[in-house]
């Protein structure tokens, strides 16, 4: 089991108030996923579970057991920091076996859970080495492998990928996600990088500023942010975002600014029609922007100028202008577009988000 | 290394170094070629015709005779050890668990707490022998060994306290945690994790702590009267120098032999010693 429930936690450093109201359910077997940008609470958070920072008020619970003023060993969980912090005057295999040493198990017990976990990740043959002969990313898999010989009910992760280069981090992603099937263990963790939250995270709770933003499943994230933050903060390129004035004309609702007109689809038009005459924030993602055709609605286009063509290969991201606001649209890598070219681009209707200028949140 | 052609390199690299290796070293020369010259040569005058004070062609081991057989050298040698070893032992165990708690421990005042530990270093030791020549005669310590080993720690402890201090500090705080939630309590993972990675300081710390008491000199000859309760430095230079007649030979040797101990220290942990400077710890 490895339930863990946070309720009501707040986090103050003197004055500043670091974590905020924060509530969550942490199923078990579920993987957990707190994204932000740093300073927005997340590794306090999760250094408060792990008990190596206390909370200021509220409850933490795991498997139903307030454990607010348990020291880090009494909670029976694993935690793997972003340093790595091996234990730099010890083999492999006794930084694998500190743990279950301290809690006094039989020798031959430790041995057979070292192997065992020395074998799940490939690092059966590094046992007798020091953690300065290894590569960042063996290194990355001692520290895993210490946190899972221990069989905690939670495996507490600090940035563990952060340390690595970007091929190596894609790598060991995958075999996290692996691991994780494979063990079923509960994990929480934290990671400023909004992809590695989404390819991992069974669910992810987004934080900004000690609150949490939104939590849910990642294309629940992607689909349906809650707020202006969220939206920008999840997908790559960002969201574009621009602020528009909404009109009634003849009962048809339009978003309209200095660059382009657009018609608002009538799924969004109840929730927007309180704000006619009002501006609010449009936001629409790079790759639900395409070169206009013939069959789009001359009500769902705009005019652009394109400024910067970036080929990746895949897709081509291009920079465009449109009116006084630059956007970026992820079209097609058939697309020939050239700098300076004046081009219409069209938007997928059903994925127009809009959020309240004021209070960001989404309409 | 200086780039570029060979002329520039021996410019600024190997002539300057070499000025220098020869300013440093010129001492100890003098100190050994000193040590083996006839007394005959040493008082020679320096306008006599076959004046040579660099070399020797006479070189003797008499003025290290002179110093086992007639004075009580072996005896001051011995209390050297002793003293300085005994004082180190108890500055570093102090030091270690001070620095340790003063760096790590979050207790109300740390800061300056750690900050009164450097001031009292600041003090002189020629201020501070006065009220400390008063204890050590109120507790009848004076003309013994326990006279320096109780008082070498006043100056000893602070210093090693600052040096470990730094050094814990330089121990990244999440090898600590993870011992922590890996299931050990605050001491069994000072115990297993931040004392063994914090070696080579321990190591710098104990090898100037004792360079520190090997040499000291005041509160040696202030406390220690009886010749036989003497250190090297104090013995050497209180029962060689008689009035106004210096002793050179036997001085010099005394000089020579006291500092090979210090020389051994350093030399045989200077790996250590280097990689405790700069702090290297490896994550």
């Amino acid at each position: 089991m490895g339930q863990v429930v946070l309720k009501d936690i707040n986090k103050f450093y003197d004055a500043v108030h670091a974590v905020i109201d924060v509530n969550l359910q942490i199923r078990d077997k579920e993987f957990v996923v707190f994204v932000g940008p740093s300073g927005c609470g997340k590794t306090t958070t999760l250094r408060m579970i792990a008990g190596l920072e206390a909370i200021s008020s509220g409850d933490i619970s795991i498997d139903g057991t307030v454990v607010n003023n348990l020291a880090p060993m009494d909670r029976d969980i694993a935690m793997v920091f972003q340093n790595y912090a091996l234990y730099p005057h010890m083999s492999v295999y006794d930084n694998m076996a500190f743990g279950l040493k301290m809690r006094k198990f039989a020798r031959p017990e430790i041995k057979k859970r070292v192997n065992e976990a020395a074998d799940i990740l490939g690092i059966g043959d590094l046992l007798k080495r020091k953690p300065r002969q290894l590569s960042g990313g063996q290194r990355q898999r001692v520290a895993l492998g210490r946190a899972i010989v221990r069989h905690p009910r939670v495996f507490l992760f600090d940035e563990p990928l952060s340390n690595l280069d970007a091929k190596l981090r894609v790598q060991m992603r995958v075999e996290l996600k692996k691991l994780h099937l494979r063990l079923g263990t509960t994990a929480v963790y934290v990671t400023h990088d909004q992809v590695e939250a989404m390819t991992l995270g069974d669910r992810v709770v987004v934080m900004k500023d000690g609150l949490v933003q939104q939590v849910g499943e990642p294309l629940d994230l992607y689909n349906q942010p809650a707020n202006k933050f969220v939206a920008g903060f999840i997908g790559s390129p960002a969201m574009n975002f621009s602020t528009v004035t909404m009109a009634d004309g003849n009962g048809r609702l339009t978003a309209k600014n200095s660059g382009f007109e657009l018609e608002v689809p009538a799924a969004h038009g109840d929730r927007l029609r309180g704000h006619v005459g009002r501006e609010v924030t449009i936001g629409i993602r790079p790759e639900d922007l395409h070169v206009a055709t013939d069959a789009d609605p001359v009500g769902l286009t705009f005019p652009s100028k394109v400024e910067v063509v970036e080929q990746l290969g895949s897709e081509i991201l291009l920079d465009v202008r449109a009116g006084t606001d630059m956007m970026v649209a992820a079209v097609d890598p058939t697309v020939r577009a050239k700098v300076d070219e004046q081009l219409r681009l069209a938007v997928n209707p059903a994925r127009i988000h809009f959020f309240d200028a004021k209070t960001e949140a989404a309409i | 290394m200086i780039e570029g052609a060979l002329w520039r390199r021996w410019v600024f690299f190997y002539i300057p170094m070499a000025l220098f290796l020869i300013f440093l070293l010129f001492p100890f020369y003098w100190m050994i070629i000193t040590s083996v010259r006839p007394d005959g040569e040493l008082y020679r005058p320096w306008n006599s015709i076959n004046y040579n004070p660099f070399w020797t062609w006479k070189p003797t081991w008499d003025h290290f005779k002179y110093l086992f057989e007639e004075t009580l050298f072996s005896a001051w040698l011995w209390n050297t050890m002793f003293i300085a070893l005994v004082s180190t032992a108890i500055s570093l165990v102090c030091g270690v668990f001070a620095g340790y708690a003063l760096s790590r421990l979050n207790f109300p005042f740390a800061g300056s707490l750690g900050t009164g530990v450097f001031i009292t270093y600041l003090v002189p030791q020629t201020l501070l022998f006065i009220p400390l020549a008063e204890m050590i005669r109120n507790y009848r310590l004076g003309d013994t060994p326990w006279s320096l080993i109780l008082t070498y720690p006043t100056f000893l402890i602070p210093f090693c306290t600052w040096l470990m201090m730094g050094y814990f500090k330089a121990v990244p705080k999440e090898l600590e945690e993870c011992a922590r939630i890996d299931g050990a309590s605050r001491w069994q993972a000072m115990l297993y994790i931040i004392i063994p990675v914090a070696i080579p300081g321990i190591l710098s710390a104990g090898i100037f702590a004792f360079t520190l008491s090997w040499n000291e000199f005041i509160y040696a000859l202030v406390f220690l009267s009886s010749p036989e309760q003497k250190t090297v430095p104090v013995g050497v230079t209180s029962e060689l120098i008689r009035g106004d007649v210096f002793f050179w030979g036997p001085l010099m040797a005394g000089a020579l032999l006291g500092s090979i101990p210090v020389a051994i220290a350093y030399s045989f942990f200077v790996e250590h010693y280097v990689a405790g400077l700069t702090g290297s710890v490896k994550g």
